[in-house]
């Protein structure tokens, strides 16, 4: 890659964030002028939570399993077999279950509200808005907003929960721990400050897509061709940010909760 | 009503409208025609701010649009009416939420009457009983017409059509031109339509602007425009492929 072409995409990028802060703005501003629809935001979120609960928890459970065996098969060689649960429910609930419930939540909403708004705009629905004296952040970014925000800790929280039963029936049952120290594990080193820094963290990166997603499909080049890239690019900027804000939030947020 | 002084406008460098100035008076049916791609939906959409222009001054009833934020535009869109050229019905609404979106979201009207008046946008449309349908369920023509009730519900004061009967057969752009007319007739909405077709632009204008190479190169009471001599406006009205250059003095074409 060129230095000119990697500037042109650190530009790109640079553009894009400015660009989702004007979005953030205006959905903010938006809240001042219009109490937003309550059967919009219901509906919403029916969609975006609801539906999403069964990738989620298949996410949620098949990582739990896994981060148990691994964990249990290195903590094995020096007995230290009874701590996996602490590691798996401090890692479920800080780290693994909000950044994994992102990623499966812009995978599966982002994309579709990505492609759904593009498809909008390329079909004159959003001009067609805007001519019915309706604001196409007010009519459409602010309730996809508000129920990602509201959807995205409750499913990172039963991500967690199921990740940590997982790991609970692998450790116990399959591998041999013993059942009572495993969970006196779990309670002794799930700090609150922990469970508060996943929520928060999910909160954020539910915002944080549904922003993306929405910019990236509002300002959607024309044709099949434009929908499909903005889509991609949606998916792709939204799960690249969360990966990356992931590590400054742990950082900023153990300082400020651990 | 209308004031469009001097409008420039580019994409990618590459300019569209150069110089574009007019005026429309309330009550009149003035149709826009031009050659595909020559800038006709483009000059429309900046009559309702969807686009701004580079340079030049949109006036709607004293109103500078070009000195607007896009919510306070809002206010002033509220005098508009729309017909997209593919309808642009929203795809998840029923025909029923479709015609009745702004009075819905404004919430200034009992359910009863919202219902009566999307029963009456639906009849003036000759499409009465279709409130339960979705958008998918509509043939293009129906697709149009439901389009049109959707606009004229909330009674603006101008109507915009894009393309009116672009992709129809010719019945069923005629029904469509009939049912324009008919809203000009009856209700005395200013009209405004951009299109290519003549046989439409004859049955829905009184009057004819020409828009050509980005300027408004002709502008003409219809049956003056049909009866044109300059060989531009001629060839064009009647569909003759030419290729002469863009005369010098173009608004006194006709």
């Amino acid at each position: 890659m060129s230095f000119a072409s990697l500037r042109r995409q650190l530009d790109d990028g640079l553009e894009t964030l400015g660009s989702v802060a004007q979005l953030l703005g205006e959905a903010v501003r938006s809240l001042k002028y219009q109490r937003p629809s309550w059967n919009e935001f219901v509906r919403q979120l029916y969609a975006v939570g609801v539906k999403s609960q069964s990738v989620v928890i298949t996410t949620g459970a098949a990582t739990g399993m896994v981060l148990c065996a691994q964990t249990y098969f290195q903590f094995h060689k020096v007995r230290l077999d009874t701590a996996t649960g602490a590691v798996v429910s401090v890692g479920m609930a800080s780290e693994l279950g909000p950044v994994l419930a992102g990623l499966m939540l812009t995978a599966r909403v982002g994309a579709s509200l990505a492609a759904e708004l593009g498809t909008m705009r390329v079909t004159e629905q959003i001009d067609a808005l805007r001519t019915l004296a309706t604001h196409p952040v007010d009519h459409l970014v602010v309730p996809r907003l508000l129920a990602l925000t509201v959807a995205a800790p409750l499913l990172t929280g039963e991500a967690v929960l199921t990740g940590i039963f997982a790991s609970y029936l692998v450790g116990v049952k399959l591998l041999g721990i013993e059942g009572a120290y495993y969970v006196a594990y779990v309670n002794r080193y799930t700090a609150a400050s922990d469970i508060a820094i996943g929520l928060i963290k999910a909160t954020l990166f539910g915002a944080t897509i549904a922003l993306i997603c929405c910019y990236k499909g509002l300002t959607c080049p024309e044709g099949a061709e434009g929908v499909g890239r903005a889509t991609t690019e949606a998916v792709v900027a939204a799960s690249i940010t969360i990966l990356i804000s992931n590590f400054f939030l742990t950082l900023l947020l153990t300082q400020l909760l651990g | 009503m209308i004031e469009v002084k001097d409008v420039w406008k580019s994409f990618r460098k590459t300019p569209v409208l150069r110089g574009v100035s007019f005026s429309i008076s309330a009550g009149e049916a003035v149709v826009i025609i031009g050659r595909s791609g020559g800038g006709k939906s483009v000059l429309l959409k900046h009559l309702v701010a969807l686009l701004q222009p580079d340079q030049g001054k949109i006036q709607i009833k004293g109103t500078n649009l070009c000195s607007l934020d896009e919510r306070a535009l809002l206010a002033v869109r509220r005098n508009f009416g729309m017909l997209f050229q593919g309808a642009a019905l929203f795809d998840s609404l029923s025909v029923f939420e479709n015609v009745g979106f702004v009075l819905l979201r404004e919430k200034r009207h009992t359910p009863g009457e919202i219902r009566r008046l999307v029963a009456e946008a639906l009849e003036m449309v000759e499409l009465s009983g279709i409130e339960e349908k979705k958008p998918s369920e509509l043939s293009g023509g129906m697709r149009k017409r439901v389009g049109l009730a959707r606009a004229i519900i909330y009674r603006p004061d101008i109507l915009l059509y894009d393309e009116p009967t672009t992709g129809l057969d010719p019945i069923a752009g005629a029904r469509i031109d009939a049912v324009i007319r008919r809203i000009w007739q009856q209700l005395g909405i200013t009209s405004i339509a951009v299109t290519h077709d003549m046989a439409s632009a004859r049955r829905i204008s009184n009057r004819i602007l020409m828009l050509h190479e980005g300027v408004i190169y002709a502008d003409a009471s219809t049956a003056e425009i049909l009866g044109s001599p300059d060989p531009i406006v001629h060839n064009f009205v009647n569909g003759i492929a030419s290729d002469r250059p863009l005369t010098t003095n173009p608004v006194s074409a006709v």
